[in-house]
């Protein structure tokens, strides 16, 4: 760690990571309703556990995302954070708005919450994903905004690096598209329409652009290799993200009422997009076998790798099994997205999040350059848990989407939607094994932050 | 003069025309595949189109092709301000390229046509615009090699920029031979 402000970004991935577990949580009791209608309930109802599920992930990626930028911007700048303290009120307003979203969420029925934030004078919520109360909205806009200000100012003052400018893009295109969250129309298909908007644009566009410069900061950390190569690169793949990843989100366009041009557009955009994914696994191999020096980090190095793979499995093909408008007519808002979103998120959001928390937590709890060997080996067990666990979970619910779009929309005799949930009940349960399988991972992910702490750091033999 | 190195220019810009040529082709073979079931429809609209002005372009972006050559092959021999002429001259066949594009589509918007209209015009309109917009881009492309290209920053020996640029905008030509016969004339 070059400059001391970087620190900062020590609490946003604390809170990154318990947010996580909150997230994991949710996912497992939710997905114990799939099979036990009743569980739980009627204290934490089935909407109550998704919407808890969904919006604990997007925040807790959000905090990943703030820590990554407050670690990774003043060191490619070669400057101080501008200012550190706004990056520390920031977190605890963040913190205190998201868990007190969170908790209202748990504790209040949810029209009485909209009632209680006042919706109705300036309605946003209801809607997926957008669910929060208005006023934590206008918070979340003063954080990323402060933040934004933070990043700008730093990146202005220092070295202007293609990382950076990068990271920059994507994090201004996160902040410009969330406002999207305010747009509510009374027209529905405008509704939807703008809706995509907000969290789609992230996950097939400016996300991409934070993912590819987190990706790069690294593999430039950990390989030694020359700067420019990895910035080529990222230009290339950052240019075939935007080009295939805006217009490709008209996959979401199909069956909403928008013109029909984008059933079109929308396939033949959307079925490229695992390209720019797919360069950049190619990318991070290639950069990793024409590495300078062994780092002995090698846990950050695994976690770099898995997301390259895990995003173009995830994001990539599993995206593009059901992208086309003749496939999607069938497949739409089946468990065939529910495996695709699981997959892809963990593999390009999550990982990339844990890739960057383990290349810096280490040197932020003051090691030299990484973990002892008993740490580093606990922290890749567990990312070979959390993946192939992933991987199973998005199996099962494939398989589990199969089933579904035959029986129900396919077969010459289409079934009730509930009675295939009946007789789809088995993937479920083993999806919610794999999910324990998951849990497990995450735990052991967090002892390697406490084990083997008194030991040295490990040291790795040099390249010859 | 050096041998010449093989891809010529920068090997990255060679993935992004692959890439570039891949959404095109798909582009295309949609076209191909949805013309075939309405044969009828497609010839209909297809004579709405103005083929001269097609033409025009289609001799537009050959002459600026060509021109980039020269381009080329001026600073291999070392002249940045030949080089630099040559890439105006391309620049120029460019912008009237865009020029004449767009008094057609300003024709066609006259009349109210969309991508909503039918399939033919959603073809026409997606894939002509999609391709205009690289003909912006390349145009770009060729503005900032001009501008290195005249401050003296190639050279005989180092000119690999000039070759990236020249080979984007081959490519900008290339798809529009393809487009030109395929939407405007085969019927």
């Amino acid at each position: 760690m070059k400059y001391q402000s970087q620190k900062v970004a020590k609490l946003y991935f604390i809170a990154a990571i318990g947010l996580f577990v909150g997230q994991i949580l949710f996912g497992l009791i939710m997905g114990m309703q799939y099979v036990v209608g009743d569980f739980l309930f009627p204290e934490i109802p089935f909407n109550v556990a998704r919407m808890v599920h969904t919006n604990l992930l997007i925040v807790w990626l959000l905090f990943g995302f703030m820590g990554a930028s407050y670690y990774l911007v003043p060191e490619e700048a070669e400057t101080e954070l501008f200012a550190p303290w706004l990056a520390h009120l920031m977190f605890w307003v963040f913190l205190a708005a998201g868990a007190a979203t969170i908790l209202a969420y748990l504790l209040v029925p949810y029209a009485a919450l909209a009632e209680l934030t006042m919706n109705d004078l300036l309605p946003t919520m209801g809607r997926e994903f957008l669910e929060q109360p208005t006023i934590t909205k206008i918070g979340i806009v003063i954080v990323v905004l402060a933040f934004l200000f933070n990043i700008g100012m730093t990146i202005l003052k220092g070295r202007k690096t293609v990382v950076n400018l990068v990271l920059l893009m994507g994090l201004t295109g996160l902040a410009v598209f969330f406002l999207f969250a305010f747009y509510n129309p009374t027209n529905l298909v405008m509704d939807k329409y703008y809706w995509w908007w907000v969290v789609h644009l992230w996950v097939e566009g400016v996300w991409e652009l934070i993912l590819g410069s987190i990706l790069a900061f690294i593999l430039i950390k950990t390989t030694g290799v020359d700067r420019e190569v990895i910035e080529k690169w990222l230009y290339i793949i950052i240019a075939m993200t935007l080009i295939t990843g805006i217009v490709g989100m008209g996959h979401h366009y199909y069956w909403i009422g928008a013109p029909e041009f984008w059933q079109w557009w929308g396939s033949i955009f959307s079925a490229l997009e695992p390209i720019p994914f797919f360069m950049m696994t190619v990318y991070a191999f290639n950069m990793v076998n024409k590495r300078r020096r062994n780092h002995p980090n090698k846990a950050a190095v695994l976690w770099a790798l898995g997301t390259a793979v895990m995003a173009f499995l995830g994001a990539g093909v599993w995206g593009f099994l059901h992208t086309l408008a003749p496939v999607n007519y069938y497949t739409h808002g089946t468990q065939i997205t529910a495996a695709h979103g699981h997959m892809a998120f963990y593999g390009a959001y999550v990982m990339i999040v844990l890739g960057m928390i383990s290349y810096s937590m280490p040197l932020m709890r003051g090691r030299e350059l990484c973990n002892s060997a008993r740490s580093q080996s606990l922290e890749m067990w567990s990312f070979w848990l959390m993946t192939i666990s992933m991987v199973f979970i998005t199996l099962f619910l494939t398989a589990a989407g199969i089933l579904q779009v035959y029986l129900q929309r396919f077969s010459d005799n289409p079934m009730d939607f509930m009675v295939v949930q009946d007789k789809i009940a088995l993937f479920y349960w083993l999806r919610e094994i794999t999910g324990v399988i998951f849990l497990i991972g995450l735990i052991v992910y967090i002892a390697s932050f406490f084990i083997g702490q008194d030991e040295p750091e490990a040291t790795v033999e040099p390249l010859k | 003069m050096e041998k010449s190195k093989w891809p010529p220019g920068d090997l990255v810009i060679w993935i992004f025309i692959m890439a570039e040529l891949l959404v095109f082709g798909i582009f295309f073979a949609a076209y191909a595949f949805t013309r075939a079931n309405h044969v009828e429809l497609f010839n209909t609209y297809q004579a709405t189109l103005d083929r001269n002005a097609a033409l025009i372009n289609t001799l537009a972006l050959i002459t600026s092709s060509y021109f980039v050559v020269r381009a080329v092959a001026a600073i291999k021999m070392d002249d940045s301000r030949k080089c630099f002429q040559w890439l105006l001259a391309a620049l120029f066949m460019g912008l009237v390229f865009l020029l004449v594009k767009g008094i057609e589509y300003q024709h066609h918007f006259s009349q109210g046509i969309s991508l909503s209209t039918n399939t033919f015009y959603m073809f026409y309109l997606s894939m002509t615009f999609f391709h205009f917009l690289h003909v912006i881009l390349g145009m770009v492309i060729l503005i900032a090699v001009a501008l290195k290209a005249r401050a003296g920053g190639y050279s005989a020996r180092q000119h690999d920029g000039v070759e990236t640029g020249a080979s984007y905008w081959h490519m900008v030509d290339l798809v529009w031979m393809v487009l030109f016969p395929l939407v405007y004339v085969m019927n």
